[in-house]
């Protein structure tokens, strides 16, 4: 019964760095929004004033029996029927609930009493006393609730206050984690190094700035943790280990239990109030939660998402008639209107909550031909890559095309009119035709495979050939990108091999299925600066010996000055700016093309080149990556 | 890898240590006069003495603990207070009856929780729904509840399965099933409601990591990327949900065989805790700890097998 509680815990959000009251009115504002959260609330208030009122509400006392009137279905006085003691139904449901709640309460709060300040410590100040409390939580954790109440009731006897205090302990680990991984994740904000540099003692900071993280996962940890209690509580009644004098649920329930070929209803109705009790405790959780995580939820459209199997393999037959079909198709020549790729007047958007949708990308058109690397700058937000995942077809499920269309080497993957890529077409072109390089090296490959299996099986699958054949091609493959020892790298694991090897793995595998266009995704921005420049080598001579069409994404003028041919520009998901590296470099028309450049190249390091800041992991890389790329492009491309 | 093994079985025995030797003190300091207990109100000053003799009372706490601990080493929990007979032997008899109830529940929640939270991961839609409204039902209602529910339909109203257990010593499996399934199902709805609603965030979580999409860009089959990359990298997560609702349902069987009649260790349990019979409570407990440390080492193995990140550390 346990498990429930801690996955709940788990699951709880943290609003980080959210303060003070202004979070808490919308989020109450929120919670009475939802239908859920004012039906948990109105089951809940009702519950608790009818055990509160149970004294004046309840006809008869808890333990009042009349024993000429057992088993009695339910009439003008005891509206519930009795049961075989003659005691009434009603009466008992009524005390059984100040009782159930007032245990789940106190339960609770011995729970938070030791777990909330066990993790502010062990989150807070970390050292020997978070590893002592790891260890008491994993053995506190590894024991299930009801055989440690049933040891505790051995030792203490029958007591609902005793069985409800241990109980309280034995599940304080779940405060515990919870607070100590919401401290872990703030302590470090730099609110709270200033707060600590202004010289506010520790407890302040605590108290203010900490405290106010933990404290909406600890209310729907609290609703969870009250329902665990409830159950496991009426539990040990159910067994007849609680204490006889008092009237509970459990009891009642095990009483109808025991009369179940007389009168069945008499269960039904203690069973009826502790669902209604846990099941509302659960509601009003899940509704804090949904309330908190607001916000900018999207609305999902009915639509059906790519779902497994619908790109399902091809039968040999087919797949050699693809590798016949791809022979024929004549090359392409520069200049011709059947470019490799057209995108035209493109548009992609989300669906907002409020019915609106949000472009990404504006009215963008670009074509790259054959054996030609084109360049797509811009700063983060900008639309580059939301542009590049339309071409490949990897949008996310919720992303629409808005407007244009797509052709690959003349048919289109979206079509004119069409709101979501052809997954169809684009599945047979994938890995095949058009190929991925992504940006940040070790988390797209999968860590429980090896380097070689995921090698081998795009091949296997894409071509046709054999294992040993994929294999073969494989070792070549790791040859040619420059790695010393393809044999060991081959049998490595992704943690194995160090960042830069592993997007040369990345850039193998976009190559080995002789791919007419690679889609690069900000291919260096992610490695050290020294790996930077021989992974551009790389990418050109690779470019130059195959003759493939490139789409390299990237905020880095340098990176675009080493490697493109032409480039476009794009800003807050427009097109600004077109044209060959060289006009661009020598003479941008547009002022924010001047304004990426002049941030480029006319700065002292380290510096970025992104006007604005940068978001996510990138931000540790870009002030590295503006040095090397700016003295590529210095040497390539002299600035009057 | 066997280091690995052997480090988690010492630490295993640790707790194992930790947990008799609480367990053991927490009882024996608190539990009142035990002797007095046993005889009753009758009995005289002088037979209270000779019967907390004979039990070892008399001795030190700390010896006791020692005595029983080096008895328990060699295979012997002492005896029951009540009816002599010795705790190693009911445990053996009734231990089967309890395992194959919480391993045959296992079996299906896991596989059922699997299908079920992939296929909302998946589709989404209205399996995704029900999913979501069945694990707060599931939340809603304690398993015993539901069991008490199922017996009091299915068996006493419609007469589909038998209310109380027929199993005893020799009689054939056909009994086993026809007494098992209630309980079974009662003990593993909400252990399938739960375990779908953990499966599906973690397959969710696993289907949105990068590599998913760099896989999908090399041509490889949704089928493929499913069953073959995100399954094994959600497994870890989901072996963890089940080794939890294991753990949950060594207590929660307790009470599903209470209202089963099933011969399990669950009356053994009440019995003895209703009845202040320490040496039983302490078998019961040495039971559950083991079964929870064989459990934990299982999913560390399989989870080491899944992830060789861990295996090579």
């Amino acid at each position: 019964m346990s498990d429930s509680v801690e996955t709940a815990a788990v699951a709880a959000p943290m609003p980080v760095g959210q303060s003070g009251t202004v979070v808490r009115s919308t989020v109450i504002r929120r919670l009475l929004k939802n239908p859920l959260g004012i039906a948990s609330l109105v089951i809940l208030g009702s519950i608790a004033v009818l055990a509160v009122l149970a004294p004046v509400l309840a006809p008869f006392g808890e333990n009042f029996a009349n024993i000429t009137k057992t088993l009695a279905a339910p009439d003008s006085v005891n509206i519930l029927g009795t049961d075989s003691a003659g005691r009434d139904t009603w009466s008992r449901l009524l005390f059984g609930a100040q009782l159930t709640l007032l245990s789940a309460l106190l339960c609770a709060g011995v729970a938070i009493a030791i777990g909330l300040p066990a993790g502010l410590i062990a989150g807070y100040y970390g050292g020997k006393f978070e590893g002592v409390s790891n260890w008491v939580v994993s053995i506190l954790m590894s024991l299930p609730g009801l055989i440690v109440l049933l040891t505790i009731r051995a030792a203490f006897g029958p007591s609902v206050w005793i069985s409800m205090i241990a109980f309280g302990v034995l599940i304080s680990p779940s405060y515990f984690r919870l607070t100590r991984t919401a401290v872990q994740s703030v302590r470090n904000e730099l609110y709270v190094d200033a707060a600590r540099v202004s010289g506010l003692s520790d407890l302040s900071i605590i108290a203010r700035h900490i405290f106010s993280v933990v404290r909406a996962p600890i209310i729907i940890q609290t609703a969870a943790i009250a329902g665990v209690a409830i159950a496991i509580q009426s539990g040990l009644e159910f067994l007849g280990l609680g204490d006889p004098t008092r009237a509970t649920w459990g009891v009642m329930l095990s009483e109808g239990f025991k009369n179940v070929y007389l009168t069945p209803t008499l269960l039904l109705w203690p069973a009826l109030a502790m669902a209604l009790t846990i099941g509302g405790l659960v509601l009003l959780g899940n509704a804090i939660r949904d309330a908190l995580e607001d916000g900018e939820k999207i609305r999902h459209r009915r639509q059906r998402t790519p779902v497994a199997g619908t790109s399902a393999e091809r039968t040999t037959a087919e797949r050699a008639k693809a590798r016949q079909a791809r022979k024929t198709v004549a090359a392409v020549d520069i200049g011709t209107e059947h470019h490799l790729v057209k995108v035209t007047h493109l548009g992609v958007g989300y669906p907002q909550a409020d019915g609106s949708v949000k472009k990404v990308v504006d009215d963008v058109s670009f074509h790259v031909d054959r054996g030609e690397i084109l360049g797509i700058v811009g700063e983060s937000g900008s639309g580059k890559s939301q542009t590049a995942f339309s071409i490949l077809g990897l949008l996310p499920d919720n992303a629409r095309i808005v407007a244009g269309s797509i052709q690959f080497d003349g048919n289109y993957t979206v079509a004119p009119g069409e709101d979501r890529v052809n997954q169809d077409r684009l599945s047979r072109l994938r890995g095949k035709r058009i190929s991925y390089i992504p940006q940040e090296p070790m988390s797209n490959l999968d860590p429980a495979f090896t380097i070689g299996y995921q090698l081998v099986t795009p091949m296997v699958r894409v071509l046709g050939i054999t294992k040993a054949e994929a294999r073969k091609r494989a070792l070549k493959l790791l040859a040619d990108v420059g790695i010393a020892n393809p044999e060991r790298t081959f049998q490595a694991y992704p943690h194995e091999v160090s960042g830069g090897m592993a997007q040369r793995v990345l850039i193998a595998g976009a190559i080995s299925c002789e791919p007419d266009l690679v889609i690069a995704d900000e291919p260096t921005t992610a490695l050290d600066v020294t790996v930077q420049a021989d992974v551009l080598d790389l990418l050109r001579e690779l470019q130059q010996r195959l003759n493939i069409g490139v789409i390299l994404v990237t905020h880095n003028f340098g990176v675009v000055a080493d490697l493109c041919d032409r480039v476009v520009v794009m800003q807050n998901g427009r097109l600004v700016e077109e044209g060959t590296v060289r006009e661009i470099l020598r003479s941008p028309k547009e002022k924010y093309t001047q304004t990426l450049l002049g941030s480029m190249l006319e700065g002292k390091t380290p510096m970025t080149m992104l006007v604005s800041p940068p978001e996510g992991p990138v931000s540790h890389e870009s002030g590295s990556t503006a040095p090397a790329g700016q003295d590529a492009a210095a040497e390539k491309e002299p600035v009057a | 890898m066997i280091r690995f093994i052997a480090k988690r079985l010492g630490s295993g025995l640790v707790v194992l240590f930790v947990v008799s030797a609480l367990t053991f003190v927490l009882l024996y300091t608190s539990s009142g006069s035990i002797a007095r207990n046993i005889l009753g109100d009758q009995a005289t000053p002088e037979q209270v003495a000779l019967k907390e003799q004979e039990l070892g009372l008399d001795q030190p706490l700390v010896t006791r603990y020692f005595a029983w601990l080096g008895d328990a080493l060699s295979g012997n929990l002492s005896a029951s207070w009540f009816t002599s007979e010795p705790v190693a032997n009911s445990l053996a008899t009734r231990i089967p009856v309890t395992m194959t109830m919480v391993f045959a529940a296992m079996i299906l929640i896991a596989v059922c929780a699997t299908l079920i939270g992939v296929a909302a991961a998946v589709k989404r839609g209205w399996v995704d729904r029900v999913v979501q409204v069945g694990a707060i039902v599931g939340d809603s209602i304690p398993g015993y509840v539901i069991g008490v529910l199922l017996v009091t339909v299915l068996a006493i109203q419609l007469g589909f399965f038998p209310a109380t257990s027929t199993i005893s010593p020799g009689v054939g499996p056909e009994a086993w099933v026809y007494s098992m399934t209630l309980p079974v199902i009662a003990l593993l709805i909400n252990g399938v409601t739960g375990g779908a609603q953990q499966i599906r965030s973690a397959v969710i979580k696993q289907l949105e990591r990068d590599y998913v999409r760099t896989l999908r860009s090399r041509g490889i089959t949704e089928r493929e990327i499913l069953f073959k990359h995100v399954l094994r990298s959600a497994a870890p997560a989901g072996l963890t949900v089940l080794s939890l609702q294991l753990i949950g349902m060594l207590g929660g069987v307790v009470i599903i065989e209470q209202i089963f009649a099933l011969p399990g260790m669950g009356p053994l349990a009440v019995t003895a805790t209703a009845q202040t019979d320490l040496p039983v409570v302490m078998g019961v407990v040495m039971y559950t700890v083991v079964v929870v440390i064989v459990v934990n080492l299982l999913v560390d193995i399989l989870n080491g097998w899944l992830n060789p990140k861990v295996r090579v550390s």
